[in-house]
């Protein structure tokens, strides 16, 4: 049945009848390249954004929740409501020992406070912060390290400080690890500088300084600012959530009703949101690549028909010269599906070349767009399977419509 | 060789239709050189397709070398088509962008013959119409009785046992005219059967019979004494 396709014959009458008309093949090509260009351009293009938002998050714990205390909503317990809660180590500590399901807890303080170096001054958001901080969200230091285990137990003066504070407070080009800085005035010993990225999640902090330190020179005990949760990878964090405000509700006397009196940001709901989009931009990419392909195909359709009909002549000759009308058809069908998939090819190499171009201007370095715009070759793959389908079944038009003229008819024809 | 008895076809036009032959018999045997005569209208064109194939009788009998042909598949009238009969058009109908040997094989090609046979069957055939050396040329490179002769070679090709010509040289001068007939001349002497439509009294002349139509009967069939179209050329 298909041992036509390997004899040589059929590929010089279809390359005989495609060169015949140069023009005409490559105006039908265009269609298909076309749509094979855009699919695997913006399917590439999806790839490389949803590979750059997983780079921005990939140093960050996302499955997490930011809790805080606020003012209560309702009275309880003899309390009456609008009662401040502030939250404790204590409930940081009960948090991770009783919620299923939690990570970490990494409780923060963070307080607006005016620094002096030398003769500069500024007001900046210092934060008291565990080591672990760097392990949820990373910290990309230009100079030196981060606070450690070492800071925390001594209750050390250091300070870790963004790019920014530096350029308030330091001259060009001076050093800053080992350099003093007056916080509250008290000197604090600079021990590393981190640049602040493009995503932020939480309130954005100046300097870093170890959470012991913190608590002791703002006399503020055991009471925290915030809490940042982190769920196990296969826990829900919106579960998560739930629970810990309850226990939470419980420890401070509070109505499990109330609803004021925590406030929290749900990173974990936060960033599905944004994978959803992605999702739906993939979906899309898909829903326009292929209406585009059909297009193009539809398009080799149109142009088949014409060129049947202008050989309908041609095709009156070769039937009065002995061709079976299943010759005719398998003729059209093989030129039909041969210029698909020449298209094709072309799209998937010309979409590949996007590709680089795209990765060339706007792949390039840290804070890029687009990363890694690629495309599976599982999906190319597909693509040209889907071609060679839709260039069949498009082919089968003319194909038929090549045959339904009696050859008298198709001689006569002048 | 060829046998048709009380053939009858019509076309319709519009609501009525166009009784165009109106029973016609006809016994052609092997080694004829028919000419069928007739103004325009009188059924010889479709006379010609009826016999080769190409259109179908409404009614009566047509024999082919033994096989009625009667409701035929397309697919059996296309194998019948290559094995029994060879067509030269009045207007060549050679393939464009294939070369003189490419439309001479494609005969053969249908056969279903290899591709190097066919090549040296096809180069056998153009050798024998003088065309050896116009081969790998196209058909807008020859001249009007070249392109016919490139036919008659591939009409030649699939070695058939008739020979249909529909008005072979209406498109040609005198001259060429002359030298494609004495070429089918020598095809008849050689034993070909040949069947050909004309208007032209001369070249008709240079057939062994002549059948004349007239609004779909025949009016007349004789034995004539055949004008050598060499002494012309």
């Amino acid at each position: 049945m298909f041992r036509f396709l390997f004899d040589r014959d059929t590929w010089q009458e279809v390359l005989d009848s495609l060169s015949k008309n140069k023009l005409r093949s490559i105006l039908t090509m265009v269609g298909v390249w076309w749509g094979i260009l855009l699919l695997i351009g913006l399917l590439g293009s999806a790839r490389g954004l949803e590979n750059s938002f997983n780079r921005l998050f990939g140093d960050f714990a996302t499955n997490s929740v930011f809790v805080w205390g606020q003012r209560t909503g309702k009275p309880f317990k003899g309390f009456q409501e609008n009662r401040r809660v502030r939250l404790t180590l204590t409930d940081a500590k009960k948090i991770e020992e009783n919620v299923e399901g939690i990570e970490f807890v990494l409780p923060r303080s963070q307080q607006s406070v005016t620094i002096t170096k030398d003769f500069l001054t500024g007001s900046f958001q210092v934060a008291g912060d565990y080591p672990l901080l760097d392990q949820l969200q990373k910290k990309k230091l230009t100079h030196g390290r981060f606070i450690n285990q070492n800071d925390i137990d001594d209750r050390k003066k250091i300070a870790v400080i963004s790019d920014g504070a530096y350029e308030q407070l330091f001259k060009k080009d001076e050093d800053a690890i080992g350099a003093y800085i007056e916080v509250n005035g008290i000197n604090f010993k600079v021990v590393g500088v981190f640049e602040r990225g493009n995503v932020n999640m939480g309130p954005s902090t100046d300097v870093h300084i170890p959470f012991t330190t913190f608590q002791q020179i703002f006399n503020r005990g055991d009471r925290i600012g915030w809490m940042m949760i982190t769920g196990k990878p296969d826990y829900s964090i919106k579960q998560i959530e739930d629970d810990a405000k309850l226990l939470l509700k419980n420890l401070n006397d509070i109505h499990p009703e109330d609803k004021r009196a925590f406030g929290s940001f749900n990173l974990g709901k936060e960033f599905k949101k944004m994978t959803g989009f992605l999702t739906g931009m993939q979906f899309l990419t898909w829903f326009v690549g292929i209406a585009t392909l059909i297009a193009g195909v539809f398009a080799i359709g149109n142009i088949l028909l014409i060129t049947v009909k202008e050989r309908t002549k041609e095709i009156g000759v070769r039937r009065a010269l002995g061709a079976t009308p299943f010759e005719i058809k398998r003729q059209i069908v093989v030129e039909a599906v041969f210029i698909t998939l020449i298209a094709g090819i072309f799209g998937i190499i010309t979409g590949g070349w996007i590709l680089i171009l795209l990765d060339h201007f706007f792949g390039q370095g840290d804070e890029a767009a687009i990363v890694n715009a690629s495309v599976s070759i599982a999906v190319v793959f597909i693509a040209l399977v889907i071609l060679v389908i839709l260039g069949t079944l498009i082919g089968l038009i003319p194909a038929f419509k090549a045959t339904s003229v009696k050859p008298i008819e198709a001689l006569r024809e002048e | 060789m060829l046998k048709i008895q009380q053939l009858h076809k019509s076309y319709p036009i519009g609501d009525s239709s166009l009784h165009v032959l109106k029973g016609i018999d006809l016994n052609v045997e092997e080694g004829e050189m028919v000419a069928i005569m007739g103004s325009s209208g009188s059924g010889k064109s479709t006379l010609l397709n009826i016999i080769g194939i190409l259109d179908e009788a409404d009614s009566g009998e047509y024999i082919l070398d033994g096989l009625p042909i009667k409701n035929l598949t397309e697919k059996k009238a296309a194998v019948y088509r290559n094995k029994f009969l060879g067509f030269i058009f009045q207007s060549f109908n050679l393939i464009n962008y294939k070369t003189a040997l490419e439309n001479v094989a494609l005969p053969l090609y249908y056969q279903g013959m290899k591709r190097k046979e066919r090549q040296e069957k096809a180069m056998f055939h153009l050798d024998k119409v003088g065309l050896a050396n116009w081969a790998k040329h196209l058909p807008k490179e020859l001249s009007g009785g070249q392109k016919q002769r490139v036919a008659i070679a591939r009409a030649l090709a699939a070695n058939p046992k008739l020979l249909l010509a529909d008005e072979p040289t209406g498109a040609l001068d005198t001259k060429t005219s002359h030298d494609i007939m004495a070429f089918i001349q020598k095809l008849n002497d050689e034993g070909k059967t040949i069947l050909m439509v004309t208007h032209e009294e001369d070249i008709a002349n240079m057939c062994k019979r002549i059948v004349r139509l007239r609004d779909g009967v025949i009016m007349e069939d004789t034995k004539v004494n055949q004008v050598r179209a060499e002494q012309y050329v």
